[in-house]
């Protein structure tokens, strides 16, 4: 049992069954300042694309926007505002990723996608100007990106 | 203990839709007061739901993400009366998790 504990918290609740589970319980399974999958810093607050995709594992990712539909505004009226839609045709999606070339910290969002969970997200994300949104998904090892732009006829980072 | 999440979950063809909307101010640490003083970063650093104990998905969250952060996506294998719980902690070490039953 001490064995299986050792491994640790993520691979207990990745292979564990209700028994481990137990172990952890309910309320404690996120404790504040815990890490869940270990908050990426290195990746949170790099400040261009090329140095957040390194932080991620991600060197030349292959343009793909066949296989990746990106879908946001062509114009957004509020930059503090900005839906972001991601899903993929891409089999065997481990992660996907969201970035905004011209914000301070360009790594917006990292998604990672189980087995059984579908390869599609959407959220929102500040824009401090007129910036590409980039989209970053992991498949079957590999890593694939595209991006569109949005202008932005009001920042979301100042106000 | 963080303020609480708006979240609908919805089984339709197998596919569970989950849509939540969270309570956060998401600071980035970049804005400044009136007086010229910076406001510390406060944002949400993970989500985490959860479908009756299995994880469904995983998210790590920087300062781009917007106040209030919304999220939606979606999964196999949830049935109409199951519960998805999801949980979140911020950069100061604040939680929250709520759960909700699944509709049909």
């Amino acid at each position: 049992m001490n064995k299986e504990i050792d491994l640790g918290r993520r691979k207990a609740l990745s292979t564990g069954g209700i028994g481990l589970l137990a172990l952890f319980g309910g309320a404690s399974l996120l404790r504040p300042g815990e890490a869940l999958a270990e908050w990426n810093q290195k990746a949170f607050t790099s400040k261009a694309v090329e140095e957040a995709l390194q932080s991620l594992g991600a060197t030349n990712p292959e343009e793909s926007s066949i296989f990746i539909r990106l879908t946001v505004p062509e114009i957004a009226e509020n930059g503090a505002v900005v839906p972001v839609g991601i899903s993929t045709s891409l089999p065997n999606v481990e992660q996907i990723a969201i970035m905004v070339d011209k914000n301070p910290n360009v790594l917006a969002a990292v998604f990672t996608i189980p087995e059984g969970t579908a390869p599609e997200v959407t959220t929102r994300v500040k824009m401090g100007k007129t910036a590409h949104v980039v989209a970053l998904v992991k498949s079957e090892g590999k890593f694939y990106r595209t991006s569109k732009e949005v202008k932005v006829t009001a920042g979301g980072c100042g106000g | 203990m963080g303020k609480p999440m708006k979240i609908r979950a919805s089984v339709k063809e197998g596919m569970t839709e989950v849509k939540i909307l969270m309570q956060h101010d998401m600071e980035t640490g970049l804005r400044k007061e009136a007086d010229g003083t910076l406001i510390p970063a406060w944002f949400i650093t993970e989500v985490k739901a959860e479908y009756e104990g299995r994880t469904v998905l995983e998210a790590q969250f920087g300062q781009s993400i917007s106040k209030n952060p919304y999220l939606m996506f979606m999964f196999k294998g949830g049935s109409a009366g199951g519960k998805v719980k999801i949980s979140w902690v911020d950069n100061k070490g604040d939680s929250r998790s709520d759960e909700v039953t699944i509709s049909a």
